[in-house]
């Protein structure tokens, strides 16, 4: 009695402008229609202004709370390093990381009076192995034409995680979320990150 | 079917669903987009008003007239609102009148923390509080029944992690009000609230309380008891219920739906059934108190949950793992400690207009008294241009005040610095104050013709209603002048000369002065085609003549960087690094050529 069931919790960080926000909605999009009960918390207003942004994604038969609990990240999705590193202690010990390989200098660093983190890749591959890969979304989405789409390149990898969802769903879900003029490079960015991590 | 929609819009889709007729609101996080979602249904007229008193003002109008009727807002825009508010619970409604308040706990994007269930018992009006976008739909629409049901206005109270939370819902046809239209002079005593009406009305007050609280024991379908584990109960709402229960999924829980006021039965019989009671609520202890009033024994609440920022299952679980369950909370291992990372504050856009203008604030050494808006963030490092902000357009009363203590020493030392949009929502009264009570202050409204921090809301001055219908605009110089404002100067922030010059005048003056900025709308203001007037693309450093002095640091503009690198100019000066100007991000103001003072800063292409 009261017990609640698996639920799956992914946490999405980067920087203000990266495309979280469009990443998780197309998330929400396609675990709705495999059934699931969903919910996201992100927070708007002064955050958005160049700061960090990070949502919680969370699935499963019945999701409670909107927010994951510390240590509690199944994955970890990231479209910054420094922001992927800032959010490390959130990771479950078994947890798995996708990182979109791109630095982007905060103030601190642009100043001169701090050092953007080196080792952050290593750092992960201590503490989580095999767990971690390093997705040149940036570079993938520049091939293709335009760098916003990146984080739909690193949407693309995350999808391997979950073979029993069709590629229809999220390639369907993706054209929802998108400008008509926008969907052949999408899904081309869907389709490259899905390669990408497979390797 | 199910669909996935954010508490604000899940808000917005249950008052369009109860038939609502009016919605009115002033922007502010977490709250701003009911009133934008709501603006998408046809059948509703929708506003931004200046201000909070005026949205609720507005509503309460439609209310008298039969209409259904909602008003949103911040936490702090409550306070704003609190003076029709505390009146409106006297004269009651006619078509139902709901006022939603979104709570900040954590400070995410607010200048305090208060806790707006306070209201409920101070006004003597009741309060809902949903925990997800089911419950903000649902919520929203039994507040409107309430409502006319007892002739009251109705508190909804959202928070951050509902109003910004997305969740699945269900949703539901539009039903009309029952409620016939019209005005009827015959009931001025109802609706007029002086002395003599008015303490006919105050005993209305307690009846009406008396009658709410036999109503959330006995009818109200929203408090919830869930017996498991009967050795311990939680007694909690909102979110605080959602993250209780997914850390202590066995044991026994009674969510609560309307804060105020209380069930007391429903209470008594929680505790008949549980051993134990903990009370885990967000910030103030509001259930606690009144439950221990009641003169049951909480077991736990404030004593292990903190009062200060916003909870979370992982804060719930730190606070209440030892007491409910007898072993320690384990911490999960640091991998990386976060405070040896660089933190990512937020900034003012590359090519914002308040930049130059902060900066030469900052070049004058004025003391400045600032708002609420985007150039708050004026006040971090380097710009460090801001010395005291305190709430809505408080900056004129407070530059003019501190003049008063300060005497003639204080002339060409103080100034004060408000956006557009907080201007007009209460800056002309103190700059009316400033000059008939003879001031010398010096206001400057930088007009970015916009709401811009809480998402380019409308507003009087922008020219266009939410629904972007063109409408009057307001002219802030003649505005001024009508005050009594003798000294009024318009300045383009983005000639950073010009601008120290003029403010430099404006300030040593011993007379009340406005300056407004001029040329300057946000940035991502895309109407206002504010790239068009840069002369160039871009600007990049000349590493010819850049001899690192980091004068364009100063300005903290998000495209520009340090690299280190010793060498020296074309002339033999040497150097331990240069500015760096990052194309992506550059958009070609060119304040950072204006200020270099070695004419290292060229335009460039991209």
């Amino acid at each position: 009695m009261g017990e609640n069931g698996k639920v799956t919790n992914i946490f999405l960080s980067g920087v203000g402008g990266q495309g979280t926000i469009l990443a998780s909605n197309i998330l929400g999009g396609v675990f709705l229609k495999a059934g699931y009960d969903v919910k996201k918390s992100e927070v708007h207003g002064m955050a958005q202004r160049g700061g960090d942004v990070t949502t919680h994604f969370r699935f499963g038969k019945k999701v409670y709370s909107p927010l994951i609990k510390y240590g509690d990240v199944d994955f970890l999705i990231s479209f910054e390093l420094l922001e992927a590193a800032r959010y490390i202690n959130w990771v479950k010990p078994e947890g798995k990381i996708i990182i979109n390989k791109q630095e982007i200098l905060p103030p601190a660093v642009s100043l001169g009076q701090m050092t953007y983190p080196k080792d952050i890749e290593k750092t992960f591959k201590k503490y989580f192995k095999n767990s971690v890969w390093i997705v040149n979304g940036q570079e993938i989405a520049r091939k293709l034409g335009n760098i916003q789409a990146a984080n739909v390149v690193l949407v693309g990898a995350f999808s391997n995680f979950f073979p029993e969802i069709k590629e229809e769903q999220w390639t369907d879900t993706i054209e929802e979320f998108l400008a008509a003029k926008l969907h052949e490079l999408n899904i081309k960015a869907f389709y490259e990150g899905r390669r990408a991590l497979k390797g | 079917m199910k669909q996935i929609m954010q508490g604000n819009e899940a808000i917005a889709r249950g008052a369009w669903e109860a038939g609502v007729t009016v919605g009115c609101a002033y922007p502010g996080t977490p709250s701003s987009e009911i009133m934008a979602e709501l603006s998408k249904y046809k059948e509703i007229y929708t506003e931004w008003s200046p201000n909070e008193k005026v949205a609720v003002e507005v509503a309460h109008g439609a209310s008298l007239a039969g209409g259904r009727a909602i008003a949103c807002m911040k936490h702090v825009g409550l306070n704003v609102a609190a003076d029709p508010l505390m009146t409106i619970a006297y004269t009651g409604v006619k078509g139902g009148f709901v006022i939603v308040v979104a709570d900040d706990p954590g400070q995410h994007s607010s200048q305090n923390e208060q806790d707006s269930r306070h209201w409920t018992r101070f006004g003597k009006v009741p309060m809902l509080e949903p925990a997800d976008s089911e419950e903000s739909k649902d919520f929203t629409r039994i507040a409107f029944d309430i409502s006319e049901r007892f002739d009251t206005p109705v508190l909804l109270r959202s928070e951050t992690r509902v109003s910004h939370c997305d969740s699945l819902m269900e949703l539901g046809e539009r039903k009309e009000s029952t409620i016939q239209k019209g005005l009827d002079q015959k009931e001025t005593p109802k609706y007029v609230m002086v002395p003599m009406y008015s303490r006919v009305r105050r005993v209305a007050v307690e009846e009406r309380i008396t009658k709410l609280a036999a109503y959330t024991d006995a009818e109200f379908p929203y408090n919830s008891m869930e017996i498991n584990d009967p050795s311990i109960g939680f007694i909690t709402s909102g979110v605080s219920y959602l993250y209780t229960r997914e850390i202590f999924p066995r044991y026994s829980f009674l969510k609560l739906g309307m804060v105020w006021p209380l069930p007391r039965n429903t209470i008594a019989e929680f505790f008949k059934k549980v051993k134990k009671v903990i009370v885990v609520e967000e910030l103030d202890p509001f259930f606690e108190t009144e439950i221990k009033a009641m003169g049951y024994k909480v077991w736990h609440g404030k004593d292990l949950i903190p009062a200060i920022g916003e909870l979370s299952p992982g804060i719930v679980e730190q606070s209440l793992r030892k007491a409910v369950e007898g072993k320690n909370y384990k911490a999960p291992k640091i991998r990386i400690k976060p405070e040896d990372l660089p933190r990512r504050p937020p900034n003012l856009c590359a090519g914002c207009g308040h930049r130059p203008l902060f900066y030469a604030l900052k070049k004058l050494g004025l003391y400045v008294f600032g708002d609420i808006g985007c150039y708050a963030l004026a006040v971090a490092p380097p710009l460090s241009a801001m010395h005291a902000s305190t709430c809505m357009a408080a900056c004129i009363g407070g530059a003019y005040g501190a003049g008063k203590v300060l005497g003639k020493d204080g002339l060409g030392k103080i100034c004060a610095v408000l956006g557009d949009s907080t201007f007009l929502h209460g800056g002309i009264g103190p700059l009316m104050d400033a000059v008939y009570n003879k001031g010398y202050s010096t206001t400057l409204i930088l007009d970015n013709s916009i709401t811009a921090m809480t998402g380019q809301q409308e507003h009087p001055g922008t020219g266009y209603t939410i629904q972007r219908e063109p409408a009057s605009v307001i002219d802030y110089e003649q505005l001024a002048r009508a005050v009594g404002v003798k000294h009024v100067k318009k300045v383009d922030p983005y000639k950073v000369e010009e601008t120290i010059e003029v403010i430099r005048e404006e300030v040593n003056r011993d007379e009340a002065s406005v300056i407004i900025t001029e040329n300057s709308p946000c940035i991502l203001l895309r109407r206002a085609k504010p790239l068009e007037k840069f002369k160039n693309p871009v600007y990049v450093v000349d590493t010819d003549k850049c001899r690192g002095c980091k004068g364009c640091l100063e300005i903290n503009c998000p495209a520009i960087s340090w690299q280190e690198g010793e060498g020296q100019t074309k002339d033999g000066h040497k150097r331990k690094g240069t500015g760096f100007i990052n194309k992506d991000q550059c958009v070609g103001c060119e304040v950072c050529a204006q200020i270099c003072k070695f004419e290292a800063i060229t335009p460039g292409t991209r």
